[in-house]
């Protein structure tokens, strides 16, 4: 193996594009969970988003619509689970599942005409002054607007969970329904809206795969991601400043074993591929041992349904 | 108003008649999105559920029927036992797949053989991967209360991967000038799962699922394990209370899933199937997790609802056949079946009401 072949500067560089699609996805699931309702739709969402931001954007020839049309698939394909576990009660496990296997049929029929296309391309922002600065420059200050939006986004997220009123009635939902909904508060209202939130994300991170990080349609390529943006939410504990942590963690593999297969590595190239799998379970393994840490800070309704009896 | 009022236990009624429902309801959502697609919908739907059983080419389709549904059915069951402990295997797709590589592996190893004993041990070496695979998921989850849904799916990417490998690798065909895929398994009797009865599609796996039809519905009915499993779904605390252990419970309901996939898988890959390919898995192991549900987690429903999603499957492929409709339509179909029938079963745990609205 030749490790003097991997550029360090464009590992660490493309780090932070591989990690951005899981980042939104995980960061949307987050908020789900927060308000008490575990959406395993993830998948389903991302693919979707993909595929609805791909052929709006070839159409339009602007990725920017492309985006605005990845967030609305996602959230509306979110709402039909919405509706499904809030307003009809079904099982959140079973109907998350339907939701992934739904979301993969429909994109991959979506996507027949779309195959082998090449979509517009998103301009990379320079940051003034930052982007010059040698080698952070380029890690960090170089990149497409949406990587500086989904870090944005983590940050308006926390503030508004821990800061809020909005965000303090959303963790309650999520805490005690029962107790929230005494108070008057709109519980199905409130996860229906957080569903759809979740469902935004998860389509923005299906669509920059799409549109930035691969970028062309093939069927069932988001390859697991959702999966492991739900596992990163674990990793996180729960809150939206570990869930960057978590998923650059995740995209440095990913980022890293795309390398080492390049490099020419001895390991055959379905091992290396397998890699990130296997790290998310190792640490998903960690987390959950450590009982005191996983335990306290899963949502106290998580997965529950809410039926108000009077 | 529209109120909803909690029955004190689930309507049996509505139980039978909710599968019946969604597949209704399925059909017409179907017939408009194949009308969207521009594709006739009456005609889509009679392709998909009338003409391979009863149009011109039925002595071609029917005994199709028999080998889709077997390994839908042999899943379906193993999962539907965790299913009702709230024990969620869902990485059934990877079970099916280390099953097959591990029984396949075994039959291909010892190639030439003419051992009457080499399909037996093959059977047992499959379902003991399929088990083996999901012991890690259960004793995970028993040891660190790691989300078993989560590593099982997780697995059957890294079970993909082990798949193409050993497709390009290690069980790769020696004579095969080169290409991808192991001996064909139809050119090797010893190890080949052949018709019993030729012309109906009869394997030797399609006769396991019927017998693991008939022993789950035993387990369930008239067994002290089954009587748990049913316990530790409605109520995992009271359950605790009465003597069951639920980590035991965890490795059986999962053990036992996947050993029915990994048998799945061996028994697709030496029949049907016929070569381990860089991707012979064909998403029995997802499409089952609808079986499991259509057939109300029942073994009986699940015998027919098995039936009924392979009936899709050939139906879809005639109707890629005579009507251009992309093969993908049918996968969407087979989601949006799942939909319905969780939406509907409202009606078999809730009566609805309708009254005036009241001052709150």
């Amino acid at each position: 193996m030749d490790l003097s072949a991997i550029n360090w500067l464009l590992l660490l560089a493309s780090l932070m594009v591989a990690s951005t699609p899981i980042l939104l996805a995980a960061l949307g699931e987050l908020v789900v969970e927060k308000a008490g309702v575990l959406n395993l739709g993830v998948e389903g969402m991302m693919i979707t988003g993909a595929i609805c931001g791909f052929a709006i954007a070839v159409e339009t020839q602007s990725p920017v619509m492309g985006f605005f049309a990845a967030a609305l698939g996602g959230a509306v394909l979110s709402l039909i689970f919405g509706i499904l576990t809030q307003v009809l009660l079904s099982n959140q496990v079973a109907t998350g599942l339907a939701l992934t296997l739904f979301g993969l049929g429909l994109s991959s029929l979506l996507g027949q005409g779309y195959i082998g296309i090449k979509p517009p391309l998103t301009a990379k922002l320079h940051i003034p002054y930052l982007s010059d600065i040698p080698y952070l420059g380029q890690i960090l200050f170089r990149h497409d607007p949406l990587v500086y939006f989904s870090l944005i986004l983590v940050l308006v997220v926390w503030l508004v969970l821990k800061f809020t009123r909005a965000g303090l009635v959303l963790r309650a939902v999520g805490e005690n329904h029962d107790a929230a909904h005494a108070l008057g508060f709109k519980v199905v209202r409130i996860r229906l809206a957080a569903i759809a939130f979740g469902g935004a994300c998860a389509g923005l991170g299906g669509a920059y795969l799409s549109l930035i990080r691969v970028p062309q349609w093939t069927e069932g390529m988001t390859a697991g991601a959702g999966w492991i943006a739900l596992a990163i939410v674990v990793f996180a504990s729960w809150k939206p400043g570990r869930v960057i942590l978590g998923a650059y963690l995740f995209g440095g593999v990913t980022v890293l074993q795309l390398n080492l297969q390049a490099a020419g590595l001895a390991i055959p190239v379905e091992y290396l591929s397998m890699s990130p799998y296997l790290i998310t379970i190792l640490v998903l393994v960690i987390m959950s041992a450590d009982r005191s840490r996983a335990a306290l800070n899963a949502p106290g309704c998580l997965g529950r349904s809410f039926h108000a009896s009077s | 108003m529209i109120r909803l009022e909690k029955r004190p236990s689930p309507s049996r009624f509505w139980t039978m008649l909710t599968p019946v429902l969604a597949v209704v309801l399925t059909m017409i959502a179907g017939g408009l999105m194949f009308a969207i697609l521009g594709k006739p919908p009456v005609e889509a739907i009679r392709t998909i559920f009338w003409d391979p059983l009863f149009g011109e080419f039925a002595y071609y389709f029917a005994p199709q029927l028999l080998v889709k549904a077997g390994p839908l059915i042999l899943i379906a069951i193993g999962l539907s036992l965790g299913f009702r402990a709230g024990i969620w295997n869902i990485g059934a797709e990877g079970q099916y797949i280390i099953g097959a590589l591990v029984g396949g592996g075994v039959g291909l190893a010892v190639y030439p053989s003419d051992s009457p004993f080499l399909f037996p041990l093959m059977v047992i070496a499959g379902g003991l991967g399929g088990f083996a695979w999901a012991m890690i998921p259960a004793l995970l989850r028993t040891a660190f209360r790691t989300n078993e849904i989560l590593v099982s799916l997780l697995l059957v990417y890294v079970a993909e991967n082990i798949m193409a490998s050993m497709a390009l690798g290690l069980m790769r065909n020696p004579d095969g000038a080169g290409f991808p895929g192991s001996r064909n398994f139809k050119d090797y009797p010893a190890a080949f799962n052949d018709e019993l009865v030729t012309g109906v599609g009869m394997h030797w796996g399609v006769l396991a699922a019927f017998i693991a039809v008939i022993f789950a519905y035993i387990l369930l009915q008239r067994h002290m394990l089954g009587f748990q499993i049913k316990l530790t779904g409605q109520s995992p605390r009271a359950a605790v209370f009465g003597g069951v252990r639920p980590a035991r419970l965890v490795i059986f309901c999962l053990g036992i899933s996947g050993m029915l996939a990994g048998l799945a898988g061996l028994f697709e890959v030496t029949g049907p199937s016929g070569q381990i390919t860089t991707d012979f898995n064909q998403g029995y192991g997802f499409t089952a997790i609808i079986v499991a549900f259509l057939g109300r987690l029942h073994p009986v429903g699940i015998l027919l609802a098995g039936l009924l999603m392979a009936l899709t499957y050939i139906g879809g492929d005639a109707a890629q056949l005579n009507l251009g409709l992309p093969s993908s339509a049918i996968q969407a179909f087979q989601g949006m079946l799942l939909f319905f029938l969780l939406g509907v079963d409202i009606l078999s745990n809730f009566r609805i009401r309708f009254r005036k609205r009241e001052v709150v």
